[in-house]
């Protein structure tokens, strides 16, 4: 007979620790590649999880929680740290906690460890980076340490995994006696009003809260007494507990007394007391590794000079670098397409996979050599500390637009894509500075727009030179830049002090020191973030396309079918070899054309052209314009359909820069003139006709009314400013 | 009292206070700049407009305006 064992959940450990203290790198040795990548409740904070095995009779469940040096909080963002550590629904208690500590910045990180003891719940101490205390002239004693903190802590190398095994084996100890993992609070309120302050706090804490631990209550007591404040965005506090605190400081106030100095002063005051008692000081170097570095890389002019060209590589390899693999793609698309034709029969199902499904999931996938690079690079600068440094770099120039230091990064990115670029604002800690960011980045000269672009004034403008030096054709482009990044700027100054009007937040920025990446670590989060992407925002682009697919294909016209094969019959008949493929191929452009004209898309451009005829449109450029939702480049194939030229038409198509030129009104007059050309782009560079943009901001913001304010916001720009650009060109006598 | 607009690029100064709103001060505590701890003066670059300060062996950037809110000690100095 087999026993029936009950399954037992395995524990749970949280991993927690200051910023850029190595904690992913920590996160991953223990956990390997099962990881689980998600998002917390409420907020958008990636919250990374994994089953994993401390040894054969050991399974647990590890939570990485975001770096944080304090466990106070002002923002939802900033409160997960206490929810997941103390374990306050929503959230699940851990079993464990593991703070991943520097031990060459142990004075800092120390405040955080003595916050988590006070929570009550068992904790390890994993001193990282101990191979580097010799070149900082420092010496811990380890068993020292433990001793004056009440709980284990276990040396290691995150980097190279020296000490990984011993922590294994300390959670493995831990968690069958948590009592070893717990110490009493080290630090005492100094003052009877101090300890009546938390005890007045701790009586109103709510039920939930509590799980029946006396330091536990005193613990989230003091939390509350430092983080809650009338201008907070905390969730899940009652109104109740918030009087009850904004009282006491108001009363410690009349006192002449501040509550929060006088618990973080007791707090380091333990700190400052004990370390010497485990930290030996040789004589540390003259200049550390990290200020030589930051001589340069901070120098006034050379730091900044080679900040510009660090940017350059990154803008680079996004532009150019990507293009090999994004061909790559295509070519595998196009394969796909034509396996799916040579498979099926002709019909309704083998054009709805080839047009609606095929080009969706393309759509989706084209988009991942782009977001692998910048996340690469992201990874790169994060992982060694550069990203800080791009803030204090930068964050006098974005703060005259309202923008972070940090907008820097994803805002060049958004010159290659605005989708990479959007998932790029996560760099930001605050929710204000990362949707100003990406309200803004889709204003960007993406490469999208550049076929477009490419297409309008290679037909409709010469390819001359002003002053018989400067072509009129490469001044254009660039003004199109120029004109994209100033209205980028412009408009985030103007969001930026309306509808994104927060107040102005003091900038505390953390230089950590200089570290040598991870590649692993790296190559981890380039895939973590890429799959987010592609399980988050590629439905959506996906049910789009197989939308906009339906709307330029239907419905049927009853009779359209046999009379094309009719007049192929014809062609069969009167040609042979060379001429008959010309022909055939010249007679399913007409056909898919003919389709066209009758499909719903083209009756929506027909709708709308009274509104596209002020900016000097007509109907099929409409439908090009609609056509164009599912991604910028998508015009020029929509248009070699309209004109029956083939969808396979490309920006630098003969046939179709002639047939722009030659297309005239029914009255006779050319519908494109420079003045259209110039009001289309212009109209390009502000319509939001990307739905993979909006379909990745609805992602990053969870809501839509986000997407549906940039969308809004973004075409009612557009007309408004080709309106102006035609209008006006009209009254000066242009076109 | 004096400020870091009074400091020299590289000195030390002691400090005595911080001034604005609470989340501010809050953070910078919880830092370790509490009053009496020493603090250093790194650098100060004009293109990005801030301060970088060494505090309990840390650094700790501001920007020009928000620096201005920590007072030192007048007497302390390296």
């Amino acid at each position: 007979m087999k026993l029936l064992q009950p399954t037992a959940t395995p524990p749970r450990v949280t991993l927690c620790g200051n910023p850029n203290t190595g904690k992913t790198s920590i996160f991953n040795r223990l956990t390997g590649r099962n990881q689980k990548v998600g998002n917390y409740p409420g907020v958008t904070v990636e919250k990374v999880e994994a089953q994993i095995e401390l040894d054969a009779q050991h399974p647990a469940v590890i939570c990485d929680v975001p770096g944080t040096c304090s466990l106070s909080a002002r923002s939802a963002e900033e409160q997960l740290a206490i929810l997941a550590i103390a374990g306050i629904p929503p959230l699940e208690p851990p079993d464990l906690t593991v703070v991943v500590v520097d031990a060459t910045q142990l004075a800092r990180n120390l405040y955080l460890v003595l916050q988590l003891i006070e929570t009550g719940g068992a904790a390890i101490v994993a001193l990282n980076m101990v191979d580097l205390l010799k070149r900082e002239g420092l010496e811990i004693d380890v068993a020292g340490m433990e001793r004056e903190l009440g709980i284990p802590v276990v040396p290691l190398c995150g980097l190279t995994g020296d000490g990984i095994d011993d922590l294994r084996q300390r959670m493995i100890d831990v968690l069958e006696a948590p009592d070893t993992g717990r110490a009493t609070c080290r630090w005492s309120p100094g003052g009877t009003a101090e300890r009546e302050d938390i005890d007045a706090i701790a009586a109103a804490l709510p039920e939930e809260w509590l799980r029946k631990s006396p330091a536990r209550k005193s613990a989230l007591a003091v939390w509350s007494l430092l983080s809650i404040s009338e201008d907070d965005e905390l969730e899940y506090v009652s109104p109740e507990l918030r009087r009850l605190v904004a009282e006491r400081h108001a009363d410690a106030e009349r006192q002449g007394r501040d509550i929060d100095r006088e618990i973080i002063a007791a707090r380091y005051g333990w700190i400052d007391s004990h370390l010497d008692g485990f930290v030996r000081r040789g004589s540390p170097p003259r200049k550390t590794f990290t200020e030589r570095i930051d001589a340069v890389l901070l120098h006034p002019w050379i730091g900044f000079a080679l900040f510009l060209l660090i940017m350059g590589v990154v803008f680079q390899a996004l532009f150019s670098w990507s293009v090999p693999a994004i061909e790559l793609v295509e070519t595998a698309v196009g394969k796909i397409v034509l396996g799916t034709r040579w498979l099926l029969p002709d019909g309704m199902l083998e054009e709805f996979l080839v047009g609606g499904v095929v080009a969706g999931v393309g759509s989706v996938v084209v988009f991942l050599p782009q977001i692998l690079l910048l996340f690469f690079f992201i990874g790169l600068m994060e992982d060694t500390g550069y990203m800080q440094r791009v803030a204090f770099l930068m964050d006098r120039l974005m703060r005259a637009m309202g923008l972070h230091g940090r907008a820097f990064v994803p805002m060049l990115s958004g010159f290659a894509c605005a989708v990479p670029a959007v998932l790029a604002t996560r760099t930001m800690e605050r929710r204000r500075d990362r949707f100003l960011t990406i309200m803004v980045v889709p204003l960007m000269t993406c490469s999208a727009r550049l076929p477009v672009y490419t297409l309008v004034i290679g037909a409709l403008f010469p390819p001359s030179r002003v002053f018989g030096i400067l072509p009129v054709q490469g001044l254009l482009m660039l003004a199109m830049y120029a004109f994209s990044t100033a209205m980028a700027l412009l408009v985030a100054a103007v969001l930026g002090r309306t509808l994104l009007r927060g107040p102005s937040v003091p900038l505390i920025l953390e230089m950590p020191p200089y570290r040598r990446p991870h590649l692993r670590d790296v190559l981890r989060m380039m895939w973590q973030r890429s799959s987010l992407f592609l399980r988050e925002a590629g439905g959506i682009i996906l049910v789009c396309t197989i939308l906009l697919w339906g709307l330029l294909s239907f419905p049927k016209h009853p009779t359209l079918d046999t009379d094309y094969e009719a007049l192929r019959g014809g062609a069969r008949q009167e040609l042979t070899a060379e001429a008959l493929d010309t022909r055939l191929e010249r007679i399913d452009a007409e056909e898919e054309g003919a389709i066209f004209r009758h499909s719903y898309g083209a009756r929506m451009g027909r709708l709308i052209e009274p509104l596209l005829e002020p900016l000097g449109f007509d109907w099929k450029i409409g439908v090009g314009i609609i056509g164009a939702f599912a991604a910028r480049e998508v015009f020029i194939s929509t248009m070699g359909v309209v004109y029956g030229v083939g969808a396979d038409s490309d920006e630098a198509s003969v046939t179709l820069r002639e047939q722009i030129r030659d297309e005239t009104h029914e009255d006779g007059r050319p519908v494109y003139t420079p003045l259209v050309g110039l009001s289309l782009m212009v109209f390009f560079a502000f319509a939001c006709q990307c739905m993979s943009t909006l379909a990745v901001v609805r992602r990053e913001t969870r809501s839509w009314k986000w997407p549906v304010f940039l969308f809004t916001y973004m075409t009612a720009l557009a007309w408004v400013m080709s309106f102006a650009v035609y209008q006006g060109g009209k009254l000066l006598g242009f076109g | 009292m004096k400020t870091l607009k009074e400091m020299t690029v590289g000195s030390i100064a002691v400090l005595s206070g911080i001034g604005g709103e609470r989340a501010f001060r809050r953070r910078l505590m919880e830092m370790g700049l509490l009053p009496g701890t020493s603090v250093r003066l790194m650098r100060r670059v004009e293109i990005g407009g801030l301060v970088e300060l060494r505090v309990r062996g840390c650094s700790v950037s501001l920007r020009f305006r928000e620096a201005e809110r920590l007072h030192f000690a007048a007497d302390s100095h390296e």
